[in-house]
């Protein structure tokens, strides 16, 4: 939840920025010609904010606040009407909608056994990712461990050939097990 | 390092572009599913087209199974799903019920008297009231009742010969529709 909403204000402002640019169809119009009266300043700003929250049902990503489908134009007077006439809380315009047109028309989807993936996957694919990351560094940091009591002697034994190849001045440093 | 594992990252970016196809498939796919699924169709009262001195509710529609199709004039693909109502009402008793969808009702009975009526009723819904209680988004839609009124199946889109045949003929004979030739087991086209 907290999630999605900085998110789906990105994406708002993105799909705002694409509509500037194109002149799409009647269904992508971001123009709001209805003319509600509201009694008081809290009741308009209820209903701003909730054609702000649902999905126009005809257009896929605009919400009923910035679609001029003809279905857009009808939910924004039903929510005029619940909000302003029949004075229902908002919760109460968010269940008669869903009632009616299903968890599509939440942004916010609900939890439930047909929508639980969207939530979980997500997750999932974090955590899995953290889980490789931590994986990979634990390899890189095994690999560059303290060499064993072994391979300590080999090195050793390389290193000090080398150096007496290179002090008697010959070839010799190809094959210094023999010089040693 | 063994030989196998470099082609890790090949294997993940199969899997991110399997996914972003499976993704934007579903993304293309522009039909909700009804909220109305398998619960009672709303209850309504509503007049009928013509005779606004008449109206039925939703018990009306009960004791058999009914298709209710929501059409309009507007729509040119209501026209062309038409000849296919037609051919409902004529091979089928199933009863269709229309809902003239935000129409105007002198161009809705000009309409049906030029291209025939399959309806038992049509319901007048110029304000689109009756179709925002079913969760209509467009025109044409299709529900099909079963005889208790629950809605068992909802098409968004026009009824053609191949939605006909493959999802509404085995729905109907499931409900007890009779359909004039047509073979106890199929579905075919009558």
């Amino acid at each position: 939840m907290i999630l999605a909403r900085p998110g789906r204000w990105i994406v708002g402002r993105l799909i705002l920025a694409l509509l500037a640019l194109s002149s799409a169809s009647a269904c992508f119009a971001v123009s709001q010609i209805d003319t509600f009266e509201f009694s008081d300043e809290v009741q308009e700003r209820r209903y701003r904010a909730l054609i702000d929250e649902f999905r126009c049902p005809k257009c896929l990503n605009t919400n009923l606040a910035g679609s001029d489908a003809p279905i857009a134009q009808d939910l924004r007077k039903v929510v005029y009407r619940l909000v302003v006439i029949e004075a229902k809380a908002d919760q109460e315009v968010r269940d008669y909608l869903q009632v009616r047109y299903g968890d599509f028309v939440l942004y916010d989807p609900p939890f439930n056994a047909r929508t639980w993936y969207i939530w979980v996957v997500p997750i999932g694919l974090g955590l899995l990712g953290v889980f490789v990351i931590l994986g990979l560094q634990r390899r890189v940091t095994g690999q560059s461990t303290v060499l064993d009591s072994s391979q300590q002697a080999r090195l050793r034994s390389i290193v000090q050939g080398t150096a007496a190849a290179d002090a008697d001045g010959t070839a010799g440093a190809k094959n210094p097990e023999t010089k040693s | 390092m063994n030989r196998a594992s470099l082609f890790v990252p090949l294997g993940v970016f199969v899997l991110i572009l399997t996914l972003g196809y499976v993704g934007f498939d579903l993304g293309a796919r522009s039909e909700l599913p009804s909220a109305l699924i398998n619960k009672p169709f709303p209850e309504f009262n509503a007049r009928l087209l013509g005779r606004p001195e008449q109206s039925i509710t939703r018990d009306d529609l009960l004791g058999q199974p009914t298709l209710v199709n929501v059409w309009a004039t507007w729509c040119p693909t209501c026209l062309s799903e038409h000849e296919q109502l037609m051919q409902i009402a004529a091979t089928t008793d199933v009863q269709i019920v229309g809902v003239n969808y935000k129409d105007r009702p002198d161009k809705a009975l000009q309409w049906l008297a030029q291209f025939g009526n399959p309806y038992r009723w049509v319901l007048d819904d110029r304000d689109g009231l009756l179709g925002i209680e079913m969760g209509v988004y467009g025109a044409p839609e299709t529900f099909l009742l079963d005889a208790r009124g629950e809605v068992v199946y909802k098409r968004v889109g026009d009824i053609n010969p191949r939605i006909w045949r493959s999802e509404l003929a085995p729905r109907l004979l499931q409900l007890g529709v009779s359909i004039a030739g047509s073979d106890a087991d199929g579905a075919r086209q009558p």
